[in-house]
């Protein structure tokens, strides 16, 4: 692929940002990388990024919500929650040539697919006096439901390493090292002492996709899932040992229907729940912790 | 162009501002007859899925409102559960979230400052073409936001949605030696501090004047952060007398309306237009600036804040916000010298029924949060008003002056290309934070 990048004049490929609804944050973790972003700006040329740049292209016209392009990467935050968006990303897909989605909402929905669960038009007469002024749909779906994606980065918000792995790999033509196992394995290269163990703090981790390093178990936290599914969840252990760890029912399904609501792989929760509740208690479940 | 016709600008989109907003402009001849901001930001419904949630919830979740400034949404979502229940937070505790916050004011306000505003004066496009000419200035920039991000990633585990806040404290509280190396990197902070505050002083700024009702809250003795009452400076040509409201009170005086044009609620102060952010802080706390923000706003041409000094031009705001980051290092090392670790990292905080309210100045502005809960703490109702509804009137009515006054000088043909840049400066002014208020600009001006 990189035969194919930058241009005559410039050698450098073109890198695009853009929004859709979300909190801006991961776009920010760009710009929170302030040892690298001045070098990475001699790498790569940043031809659209709205929150950074009122210029387009190298011909510097003024930014436009869809851009020009064609991009070599672009990086996509925020999920499908308007018609007129569900139209804007099939036109950035048809601009850009690789297509990254960045954190929970444009790779499962975000917070706001809490919607999906619930009656929209009651969600728009809670929050505005004159629903009739807003427009918007029903769901909130991640980027990859209507166009597709070449990588999904992971988290709420994604990780700056991660970030930065993924477009220095992109320069160099190789593929990104992001493992798809679980935050208890950087609890253990971070030398955390299980918070589940030591202390019986309930802790979404062994079902958690890694990325973070592990930071909310190194503050005495239970981790909270904002990276979404590890790959091959095993949610029946987790459900046991959380409810072993004192989380009510409810709890679990508040936990699970947060920033990654809408993750196929973490959808069975409420199932596996009432199933569960219907056979007695198992107390011989094996620790979920335990790396395979 | 017919300038006896109707004539419209359009901006597409606003850019170097956080979010997705556009501006209409509607120009009678000579005369603009009507600005309006309209934020296409898709609504995220936080108010409305809040409902249901824990009361221990609403940081984690309302901080997801905003990327940029995320301690904001936490801190006042945590006053205004712990105001239900009964409980207020203080001693070593309250300093680690002044602590928190501080960090946030330094990064947010320095990504403002140099990747956002400053290249509109220094005639960019962006960082990247600012740091051609002026390197080290932009390195400073970047090592005096990372400096914010340190406090952040210290105590909170991360700079963006940080983890470790819960209602009540903290997860984790540090020992005083962890907080060394920041203190340490503080002080080289506060010389880049102290030189962005000079470095802004000297741009060229256009004259204008806000003649905005001023918002914030005031605590007696501290340049107002993270607590504090709300307080009143009416506009110019009023009586300049202070007034305070309680904050139990802060929906009967602002009331949020809202508008055909926009995914965001306007508000009103009183039926009137007001400000929140900077100018206002600066206004209704000035005299409780550190000794070294103090004497950094007089030499900058801030007036004297300690005899009341106010600034009232909009363009000036970025002299104002480097003043706040100079402020916000000395309380994070103030904080740091005097910090003994709590005996526990967080109070006890029993939900019972009641509503409760909480308000924090944000880097924006005032940033109001009440809850409603019921006995075993589950929401059912949540209102949030963040800064940017708060000031989009008067973002309007100083797009409205800014275009007004080039039409006055340069007659009614003025050149759209420098209405459009004169008009993001203008809003970008305010460092709205569009995500917020539902966040980009699109200018349409129609002329006639
Ligand atoms: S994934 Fe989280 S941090 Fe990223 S844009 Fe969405 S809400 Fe913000
Ligand atoms: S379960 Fe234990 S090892 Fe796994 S993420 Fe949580 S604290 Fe770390």
């Amino acid at each position: 692929m990189t035969t194919e990048l930058g241009s005559a004049t410039d050698p450098r490929p073109t890198l695009a940002v853009w929004k859709f609804a979300s909190c801006d944050g991961c776009q920010l973790t760009l710009l929170d990388c302030e040892d690298e972003l001045l070098g990475l700006t001699d790498r790569v040329r940043i031809e659209h990024f709205l929150e950074m740049t009122s210029a387009e292209g190298a011909g510097g016209e003024r930014a436009r919500l869809d851009g020009r392009g064609p991009y070599d990467l672009s990086l996509v935050e925020g999920s499908i929650t308007t018609a007129e968006d569900a139209e804007r990303i099939q036109h950035v897909r048809r601009i850009s040539r690789y297509l990254v989605t960045i954190g929970a909402c444009a790779t499962a929905g975000g917070i706001q697919a809490l919607r999906n669960f619930a009656d929209v038009d009651e969600f728009i007469a809670a929050v505005y006096a004159r629903p009739e002024y807003i427009s918007t749909l029903e769901t909130s779906t991640a980027i990859s439901a209507h166009v597709p994606v070449d990588l999904e980065l992971r988290g709420c918000p994604i990780d700056r390493r991660q970030l930065l792995e993924v477009i220095t790999a992109y320069l160099t033509g190789r593929k990104p090292r992001i493992p798809g196992h679980s935050v208890c394995f950087e609890c253990k290269r971070r030398g955390t002492t299980c918070i589940t163990v030591a202390h019986g703090i309930p802790c979404l981790g062994p079902v958690t996709h890694a990325g973070c390093g592990a930071i909310c178990p190194a503050y005495g936290r239970g981790c909270y899932g904002c990276f979404g599914p590890s790959s091959q969840p095993n949610l029946r252990s987790m459900l046991a040992q959380l409810r072993h760890d004192g989380m009510s029912e409810q709890d679990i399904q508040r936990v699970f229907r947060t920033f990654n609501a809408a993750s196929p792989e973490h959808a069975p929760v409420p199932d596996l729940a009432a199933e569960e509740q219907e056979r007695p208690p198992n107390t011989t479940e094996t620790h979920p912790e335990r790396p395979a | 162009m017919n300038h006896r016709g109707t004539r419209v600008l359009r901006l597409d989109a606003l850019a170097r501002v956080e979010g997705e907003a556009a501006l209409h402009l509607r120009v009678d001849g000579g005369t603009v007859a009507e600005t309006r901001l309209r934020i296409y930001e898709p609504p995220r419904f936080f108010e409305a899925l809040l409902r249901g949630r824990s009361h221990t919830e609403p940081p984690d979740i309302t901080s997801r409102i905003c990327g940029i400034c995320p301690v904001a949404y936490q801190m006042s979502a945590c006053q205004a559960i712990e105001n239900a229940c009964g409980v207020t937070v203080d001693g070593p505790l309250a300093d680690l979230r002044r602590l928190l916050y501080c960090g946030e004011w330094i990064e947010s306000h320095t990504l403002h400052i140099y990747l956002l505003h400053a290249p509109d004066f220094l005639g960019h496009a962006d960082v990247v073409g600012l740091a051609r000419d002026q390197r080290a200035a932009v390195e400073r920039g970047l090592r005096l936001k990372q400096s914010g991000n340190a406090i952040l990633e210290q105590l909170g585990g991360r700079p963006i949605h940080p983890v470790n806040v819960r209602i009540g404290g903290f997860y984790r509280t540090p020992a005083p030696q962890e907080l060394r190396p920041l203190a340490q990197r503080l002080r080289q902070a506060r010389e880049d501090a102290l030189e962005t505050v000079r470095w802004v002083a000297a741009f060229d700024f256009p004259d204008a004047v806000c003649d905005h009702d001023l918002l914030a809250l005031r605590d007696p003795g501290h340049y107002a952060i993270d607590s504090g009452t709300p307080a009143v400076i009416a506009a110019q040509g009023g009586p300049r007398a202070l007034r305070e409201f309680a904050l139990s009170d802060f929906e009967q005086h602002v009331r949020e309306l809202q508008v055909a044009h926009s995914t965001a609620l306007t508000a009103t102060l009183d039926d009137r237009r007001f400000l929140t952010g900077p100018l206002a802080r600066y206004a209704i706390n000035g005299q409780w600036l550190h000794p070294v923000a103090a004497e950094a706003a007089r030499d900058a041409g801030l007036g004297d804040p300690a005899l009341g000094g106010m600034c009232d031009n909009p363009f000036r705001s970025i002299v104002v916000r480097a003043v706040e980051v100079l402020h916000a290092v000395e309380e994070a090392l103030r904080i740091i010298d005097g910090y003994e670790q709590p005996p526990r990292p967080a109070a006890e905080v029993p939900p019972r029924r009641a509503v409760g309210a909480g308000a924090t100045e944000a880097p924006r502005g005032l940033l109001y949060h009440r809850y409603a809960l019921t006995e075993d703490g589950t929401l059912t109702g949540a209102r949030i008003i963040p800064p940017t509804a708060q000031n989009q009137t008067a973002i309007e009515e100083d797009v409205r002056r800014a275009v007004q006054a080039r039409l006055d000088r340069d007659g009614p043909d003025a050149d759209d290309e420098e209405l459009t840049l004169l008009c993001e400066r203008a809003i970008r002014n305010h460092d709205p934070c569009i995500s917020c208020s539902a966040h980009f600009l699109d200018l349409t001006v129609e002329r006639a």
